[in-house]
């Protein structure tokens, strides 16, 4: 494509779109709503993503090591454990340390003061990488010689799954949903404006102009509806998103959430949204123009 | 140059528009294409800009078979053809100037290019100080002039008008062909559809005539010779 031609796709595509502001301006809202609803879903996720992996981190296992091993013995078996797949870290709790915080959480409950310390296994707290694989590790460690039983959350674990797996699937699902809306939209709004042109698509035809050359401005005026949409779309997403994030902080009752600052993901969100309403808009125009191609 | 050979066209809806029409124009020639309603004059000019294929037969138009033509090949055997239409066909919101800069930047002309072309050409149709007025402060005439400016731009070999003074009072209709044949003494073949009967006959030209999809007189003036 030669520059001069460049520029005068580029003007023909601004003109086509300004000339039509009313539909142009359907379709840029419609397209930033619509891109509004899938940022909104896909930071959702994000954040469900952020808060499941502070989950796993906290999602810590139990190895409980033979009674009457010494403590020497038992940290012996370090090692072992971090040589099986899918363990992150283990930490070492002695028998005194496990009575010492049993009697902290119980401290005001007679029946379980004065139990000594021996009473009690050394044990370790493992983290695990994935807790998708809680169920072999589990078997991997109980296999290990000098670990009696291995205690895990497997019920919890795999609701952290199920939830994941949801909110991922339900993203995906409204994000095609919402996209392909949002090319039909544009798609019409080229339509109306090709159908308006139609008179000058037949003299450019008639003179020898070649397809590409037809089609070109209204690539254009796609590709500057997606854009437009896309601008408006992040700036609007920056807000309700920091709008969202106070009211999460100020909240006494679900302040435990952390959400993900915006600072961390917004040259996502921007790239995201480019790509996206780069692919609606030239996706949608060059669905529209098909048809007034044909000879 | 132009040739029709055995041209059969039936349209989807059963219609047989040509049936086995045969034709040649030579370069440089003036050829009058007559007939009443029906007789398949619009078919011909659409085979002839690559609107329609033949059903049947080889249509060759200044080196392009139409038979066989790739899809992209399309727009530059147009480019070797000037359309005249009955309704002009100018766009309504642009200036003769612009209309003229529009139909030579849709074939890639460059702005020097253009410069040069579009003031030549709307001299030659005598409507050089008209450029920048809009088709609606126009005359027919003056129009259907701007229109043949416009077909000229791209230096076509051939001239196709389709009904030209269709819109036109005969004053103004005798001055179009008029410019018509100045434009064939420049060396374009020119052919021109019409039911006009008496502007035909005022030009010693090659008159065709066709009915019922076929070729039946072929030569000069309207009556024409029979055809073999």
């Amino acid at each position: 494509m030669r520059g001069r031609n460049l520029f005068y796709f580029a003007r023909e595509g601004a003109y086509n779109m300004f000339s039509h502001g009313f539909m142009s301006f359907a379709a840029v809202g419609i397209t930033v709503a619509c891109l509004l609803i899938m940022g909104t879903f896909t930071m959702v996720a994000i954040n469900i993503n952020a808060m499941m992996e502070d989950l796993e981190n906290q999602n810590q296992m139990l190895a409980f090591v033979e009674m009457g091993m010494s403590e020497e013995e038992a940290r012996g078996l370090e090692s072992q454990l971090l040589q099986v797949p899918n363990v992150s870290g283990v930490t070492f709790i002695s028998n005194a340390q496990a009575a010492e915080e049993f009697r902290d959480r119980y401290e005001n409950e007679e029946l379980y003061t004065g139990i000594p310390d021996s009473n009690y296994r050394h044990r370790y707290a493992i983290n695990l990488k994935d807790i998708g694989r809680i169920a072999e590790t589990k078997a991997a460690l109980d296999a290990i010689p000098g670990i009696e039983d291995v205690r895990a959350a497997e019920a919890e674990a795999q609701g952290f799954i199920t939830i994941r797996n949801v909110a991922g699937v339900v993203c995906v699902v409204l994000i095609a949903v919402l996209f392909v809306v949002s090319i039909f939209i544009i798609a019409n709004t080229i339509k109306l404006t090709t159908f308006d042109r139609r008179d000058e698509i037949a003299i450019m035809k008639m003179v020898g102009a070649t397809n590409g050359f037809i089609r070109w401005p209204f690539v254009f005026e796609g590709l500057l509806l997606g854009l437009f949409s896309a601008v408006i779309g992040f700036f609007l997403q920056w807000g309700l998103y920091e709008a969202i994030a106070r009211s999460v902080a100020t909240n006494d009752t679900i302040n435990f959430i952390s959400v993900v600052p915006f600072a961390g993901l917004w040259h996502y969100v921007a790239g995201i949204f480019a790509a996206a309403g780069m692919v609606i808009g030239v996706g949608g125009s060059l669905s529209a123009i098909r048809r007034f191609l044909q000879v | 140059m132009i040739r029709l050979t055995d041209v059969v066209k039936e349209y989807p809806n059963g219609t047989h528009a040509l049936n086995g029409l045969s034709l040649e124009i030579q370069d440089g020639e003036f050829v009058f294409l007559v007939g009443p309603s029906g007789s398949g004059k619009s078919t011909v000019i659409k085979l002839l800009i690559g609107e329609v294929e033949p059903t049947e037969g080889r249509v060759m138009v200044n080196g392009f078979s139409l038979r066989n033509i790739q899809e992209w090949q399309i727009p530059y055997m147009r480019r070797t053809v000037g359309v005249i239409f009955q309704d002009f066909r100018l766009i309504e919101h642009k200036t003769v100037y612009d209309n003229m800069v529009f139909a030579m930047r849709a074939v890639g002309a460059g702005p020097r290019e253009i410069k040069k072309r579009v003031p030549y050409c709307l001299n030659l149709v005598g409507l050089e100080d008209k450029s920048r007025q809009l088709p609606s402060e126009l005359s027919g005439g003056e129009q259907q002039r701007v229109a043949i400016a416009r077909a000229l731009l791209n230096n076509p070999s051939t001239i196709i008008a389709d009904e030209p003074t269709g819109n036109l009072d005969p004053a103004r209709s005798l001055e179009i062909m008029r410019l018509l044949e100045r434009i064939n003494a420049l060396g374009t073949t020119v052919l021109v559809v019409t039911h006009e009967k008496d502007l035909v006959n005022r030009f010693d030209k090659r008159v065709v005539k066709l009915n019922q999809g076929k070729v039946v007189a072929d030569g000069k003036g309207y009556s024409g010779r029979k055809a073999q």
